[in-house]
């Protein structure tokens, strides 16, 4: 926790919002929102998925205007009208997915927005750049292709690329997601060394303990509203434990205690049981956007939940699919219930009891333009009794689909609507009954509750511990660390490709967990 | 046979070849911008077969070849206008509106054809030479690259002009980004839209002026369906260049030749029928993309129309 | 690429699975197929008055012959056979998700080696059994055609516009020295293949000119439709061609189904340069060439891709089609005029789907 010595800078906003709503199809993501930014101080804009802070951020980066209600700049009204004017405003924003054309290099990136007509004017550029790396103490490669940087550098790029624009207030959106504990650190630190300087900074964050440990002034949303704010002077008088009660609070209602935080899991594994799930030395080609696995081996009993640790992008979707058969194995050998299937088709392995449970919902997990009914049976086109020789038996497929929409909550207009129109939590359940219905042995799970609302979140988690329970393997992967410190019996660290550790879920296994992600032995 | 290696024979095909390739060239470096910037253009068939069309009856009644060049260009924008509205503005469909523009302007240039030449089908005089002093007197040669209109120097000397553009000033770096993440580009205050505009719009005075070159120069007539294919040459010369003009120029001498050989075999004395070497072009762009065809590097954003904030 | 890539409106919207048809679905639907064909008349219009004829005597001339006559009539519905093959042919690519623009050079491939096969086999061996042979070699040939372009799409991921039109160029070409060199006919002075004699082409409807051929089309199109919609193998190919990666998710072979996919296509192609010899032409002529492929593809995206919607906007391009002709003899307006009108429709129907799409969206906020 820190305090802000912006005192010669105090009080003035940079940017306020007053009242601004914005509404889309069916929903209203902002209600009328009061917000005052402040150079020297980080505003947190704390909230679950769905709460509407990415569309706040939309809304003061020039991408989308509001519906009602004003912005104000400077303490003037000022409707913030595209990116452009909102850079000649001094607002730069790091967005939560990489806005970097990854085939040009750092300098061409940051060179992006010039007049058309010009030579790039590279010389001027390196020099303001050297100036601002200096005063923040960071290093950057110029001339390497933004596909070559890590994901930390490449935020790192961004931030930067709002520094060259004399930004005055810098917006960073979940920018913590693709970061190991120590970028974390870093981040901070880089924060308070900017506000330091008279930036404002708004944090845009899920996460309570980084709130509570960055901020300087809190703003919590729910649901589209703002429920409550914590000023800096509040946040000077209470300790974290506390800030984190009254966020809680704020954010829940009457409960004490941190939702997210449960007890270790009650232990189900069969400890004598042979693996479900044996993977030994299991290697992957890299291909151009996808790094490749290397001599990966782990096994999973009966009961057992393992969860995959590690920064979003090292190998954890290609494991996914080479275990499920998308994606083909240069060597190694992976036995279910001890019969190899390394050599098997995506459909054998499925009918064998191996299910995977992809986190690109949409993009890969069901046909958004299909209907509800289809999709619980796409892994089954052309299976009895919802084919018989070839020829689709609408009634068996509609009595079965209502009854897994009964089984697992799913709430739908009616079995034909498009799967697309769900909402998040629901596709997930559509996906959670296709895998985990019949038959499975042991399921993947490849990111289950990012983006759900808390109340998805926890039922879907609640379904993979008794999917665990039933003497099922289940294989955990995630890039949150609570989450996999709330669920797993172990957890492995995935690396460049690389198992680097795997950790028993004990007391200390958060420290552990996070030196094994930034290289260091357990 | 005896005609074969003949410097007659060399010279003819060669200089058959440059004037075949002209308008691939055009046609592929046009494309290849749009490409570039994220548009898979279609319909550049269709813009040249309207360059060519206005080309032609721009010099036939002014006289002049270069006022031709300027109509079939303008008749080449006027096309790439409707797609920059269409596709690139309101965002449909890439390839189906390129179809339509294709098959439309089969149809009205052809229609339009016949109602004003279809009884007199006039030519045009020869095109005038630029002679370059010196280097035409080289053997074989020299007749075959320097005695031809000017337009064509200026075309060669565009590769490398557009490669400069590419890789030197803003609008490269503008048009790349707006082809790989256009999101970023946006981001960093340029108008996505504007930017992929101008690249298809470059791209239909481009395709316009090598439609224009073929029917002015290259055959001096207008026939309809007189383009037979160079527009999508021209985008398989795009596809397999991999955002380097000079690879366009190398495909489209390539294909020139092919295109060139049946003239040149005539000349040669050598019978062998149309329908076979009009095969031959052809024939080298499925070899090509059987050897080079997955290692045709295209943008990201390519054919996905741009929606600032999509949800 | 797939063709639902834009989740903004396309005029390639496919699968409206939802809901059970009330009447203002009905008059929506009606709307949106009449509206845009409509549209595209007025505009073409304006283009006929340009070159100086009169579009409401052009549109009256061609209703007449290509509808109100009798003969005209009969040579609509002769002319469907060849149009509903390709029209099959299409549907089963396009909601596959894959362009199969050769639809042009595998008709002809399949129309020479039926006019080459067909005089050789009736005389030797009856007549039904000749013809069933010379269909299924004509089938044969389209689909080996379809090959390259099919195995660079399903192993290399060479985008299959530019293969599949490359190969029409070549299938053109070759049909012509096939035509002129292989299968030339001795006897006559135009270079053409040897004639079918009329008793051994497919026999004509009752007292009517109409080709039984009509009959084989509508079949095609019908399986093609019932196959798609309520079949196993129907719901895999539409799954490839709404949403790829989930077709690789969900374990289906892509790369086997896209070669099958472009040999249904390309075979049905095929199909249709046959059915037009053995069924009304009888021989091919060197150069001949009718380009119905492309012609087609605005019909089928119109029916937006139902089989049996599709028969009836094939039938309006068979009225448009023999009316053009019978308009270029007469009036003197080259049946190019019905690209020209083609390609507005398409247009135009992607225009009124994007509006629709839009109006929808605004609705619901």
């Amino acid at each position: 926790m820190s305090g802000s010595f912006s005192s010669s800078v105090a009080g003035r906003d940079i940017v306020a919002l007053e009242g601004v709503t914005k509404r889309f199809p069916g929903i209203v993501a902002n209600d009328s929102v009061d917000l005052s930014i402040r150079p020297g101080e980080v505003h947190v804009l704390l909230g679950e998925n769905g709460a509407g802070k990415s569309t706040l951020i939309g809304m003061l980066s020039g991408l989308q205007q509001p519906d009602e209600g004003r912005i104000l700049v400077d303490g003037k009204p000022t409707p913030i009208t595209s990116p452009r004017h909102a850079l000649a405003l001094g607002i730069g924003t790091v967005f939560q997915h990489m806005m970097l054309v990854p085939t040009l290099t750092v300098a061409e990136n940051l060179l992006l927005g010039g007049p058309w007509w010009q030579r790039p004017r590279t010389e001027e550029l390196e020099a303001r750049v050297a100036e601002i790396t200096r005063s923040l103490g960071i290093t950057v490669k110029l001339h390497a292709k933004v596909s070559e940087l890590s994901l930390g550098e490449q935020q790192q790029v961004e931030i930067l690329r709002a520094m060259v624009r004399n930004s005055r207030l810098l917006i960073l959106d979940e920018s913590t997601s693709m970061l190991t504990p120590k970028g974390i650190d870093e981040l901070g630190a880089l924060m308070r060394r900017l506000v330091e300087q008279g930036l404002a900074i708004v944090f845009i964050t899920h996460k309570l303990k980084e709130a509570a440990a960055f901020g300087d002034r809190i703003s919590v949303l729910k649901l589209g509203r703002k429920v409550g704010e914590i000023p800096p002077e509040r946040f000077r008088a209470l300790g974290e434990q506390a800030i984190i009660s009254e966020i809680v609070e704020l954010m829940f209602g009457k409960q004490k205690d941190d939702p997210e935080a449960v007890e270790r899991p009650v232990r189900t594994v069969q400890a004598e049981a042979a693996p479900l799930l044996q993977v030994a030395d299991l290697a992957v080609a890299p291909t151009d956007n996808a790094p490749g696995l290397s001599s990966i081996s782990f096994d999973i009993r009966p009961g057992e939940i393992l969860g995959i640790a590690g920064i979003d992008g090292n190998g954890q979707k290609q494991l996914a699919e080479a275990l499920a058969g998308q994606r083909a194995a240069t060597g190694g050998s992976v036995r279910l219930e001890g019969v190899a299937i390394e050599a098997l088709s995506v459909g054998e392995r499925r009918r064998r009891g191996l299910r995977y449970l992809t986190d690109d919902r949409l993009g890969e997990g069901t046909v958004g333009t299909f209907p509800v009914s289809i999709n619980f049976f796409l892994k089954q086109v052309g299976a009895a009794p919802f084919w018989r020789h070839g020829v689709e038996q609408r009634g068996e497929i509609d009595e079965r689909a209502a009854q897994l929409v009964r089984e697992y909550d799913v709430r739908t207009p009616s079995l034909k609507t498009p799967v697309a129109r769900l909402s998040g939590g629901n596709i997930q359940k559509v996906l959670l009954a296709r895998e985990l219905a019949e038959g499975a042995k042991v399921v993947i799970f490849n990111k289950p509750t990012y983006g759900l609302d808390l109340a998805n979140t926890l039922a879907s988690r609640q379904r993979i511990r008794d999917t665990a329970a039933r003497g099922l393997a289940v294989l955990l992967i995630s890039t949150d660390l609570e989450e996999l410190l709330a669920m797993c019996d172990r957890v492995a660290v995935i690396a460049n490709g690389a198992l680097v550790g795997t950790v028993e879920n004990t007391d200390d296994a958060r420290t552990r967990i996070g030196r094994l992600m930034i290289g260091l032995a357990a | 046979m005896t005609g074969l290696f003949s410097e007659v024979f060399l010279s003819a095909l060669l200089f058959g070849a440059v004037t075949a390739a002209i308008p691939l060239l055009l046609a592929g470096l046009g494309e290849q911008m749009s490409e570039k910037a994220g548009v898979l253009n279609i319909g550049i068939e269709g813009m040249m077969l309207a360059g060519a069309y206005l080309g032609f009856v721009g010099a036939f009644y002014s006289g002049s070849l270069w006022l031709g060049f300027l109509t079939g260009a303008a008749g080449g924008v006027a096309v790439a206008m409707i797609m920059a509205l269409l596709c690139v503005r309101i965002g449909l469909n890439q390839i189906v509106i390129g179809i339509a523009l294709t098959l439309g302007l089969e149809g009205l240039t052809a229609l339009l054809h016949h109602f004003q030449f279809s009884r007199s089908y006039p030519r045009l005089p020869a095109a005038e030479a630029t002679v370059i002093p010196l280097l035409s007197d080289i053997p074989v040669i020299g007749p075959a690259f320097f005695k031809h209109h000017l337009i064509v120097y200026l075309a060669v000397a565009l590769v490398f002009a557009m490669g400069y553009l590419y890789r030197r000033t803003q609008l490269g770096l503008n048009l790349q980004a707006a082809g790989d993440k256009p999101a970023a580009l946006d981001v960093a205050g340029i108008d996505v839209i504007r930017t992929r505009t101008i690249a298809v719009l470059t791209t239909g005075a481009l395709a316009g002026l090598g439609g224009a070159y073929l029917a002015n120069v290259g055959a001096g007539l207008f026939i309809p369906f007189i383009t037979n294919g160079a527009g999508f040459l021209g985008i398989v010369l795009a596809m397999l260049a991999r955002g380097r003009p000079v690879w366009v120029l190398f495909g489209a001498l390539l294909f020139g030749v092919c295109l060139s050989l049946t003239t040149a075999m005539q000349v040669a004395g050598i019978n062998i029928p149309t329908d076979v070497i009009q095969m031959l072009p052809f024939l080298a762009v499925m070899i090509m993309l059987v050897l080079f065809g997955r290692r045709a590097s295209l943008p990201a954003a390519l054919g996905i129309p741009y929606e600032r904030g999509a949800r | 690429m797939s063709i639902d890539t834009a989740p903004t409106a396309s005029a390639t919207a496919l699968d409206a699975t939802s809901g059970t048809a009330t009447r203002r679905d009905i008059l929506h639907r009606l709307l949106m197929t009449l509206g845009p064909i409509l549209i595209a008349l007025i505009i073409a219009g304006f283009i006929l008055l340009a070159v100086g004829v009169d579009p409401l005597a052009y549109y009256g001339f061609v209703l007449e012959k290509g509808l109100f006559s009798p003969l005209g009539i009969q040579q609509t519905l002769t002319r469907m056979a060849p149009l509903l093959f390709l029209a099959a042919g299409l549907i089963v690519a396009f909601r596959a998700g894959m362009w199969n623009l050769g639809g042009d050079g595998q008709f002809l491939l399949g129309a020479v080696t039926a006019a080459a096969s067909a005089p050789v086999l009736v005389q030797i061996m009856p007549s039904w059994l000749a013809l069933t042979f010379s269909f299924l070699i004509a089938m044969a040939v389209a689909m080996i055609w379809s090959l390259i372009p099919a195995l660079l799409r399903a192993y290399q991921g060479v985008n299959e516009i530019i293969t599949t039109l490359m190969m029409t160029f070549l299938g053109t070409s070759l049909a012509n020295v096939l035509v002129k060199l292989m299968f030339r006919d001795p006897s006559t002075t135009v270079p053409q293949t040897r004639t079918l004699p009329v008793e051994d082409r497919l026999p004509r409807l009752f007292e009517t000119t109409i080709t039984s051929g009509l009959l084989l089309g509508l079949a095609a199109i019908i399986i093609v439709h019932l196959v798609m919609t309520r079949t196993a193998f129907g719901l895999k190919l539409r799954i490839v061609g709404a949403n790829p990666r989930a077709a690789v998710h969900a374990g289906l072979g892509v790369s086997g189904l896209t070669v099958t996919v472009f040999a249904i296509s390309a075979g049905l192609a095929g199909l249709a340069g046959a059915v037009d010899i053995i069924g009304v032409q009888g021989n091919v002529r060197a150069d001949w060439n009718p380009a119905y492929g492309l012609a087609v593809i605005p019909a089928v995206f119109l029916a937006r891709m139902n089989g049996f919607a599709a028969i009836g906007f094939v039938f309006l391009l068979s009225v448009l089609s023999i009316g053009g002709e019978s308009a270029a003899r007469r009036l003197g307006v080259p049946n190019h005029f019905t690209l020209v009108l083609v390609s507005i429709v398409l247009i135009v129907l992607a225009l009124a789907e994007y509006v629709d799409h839009r109006y929808n969206q605004s609705r619901k906020a």
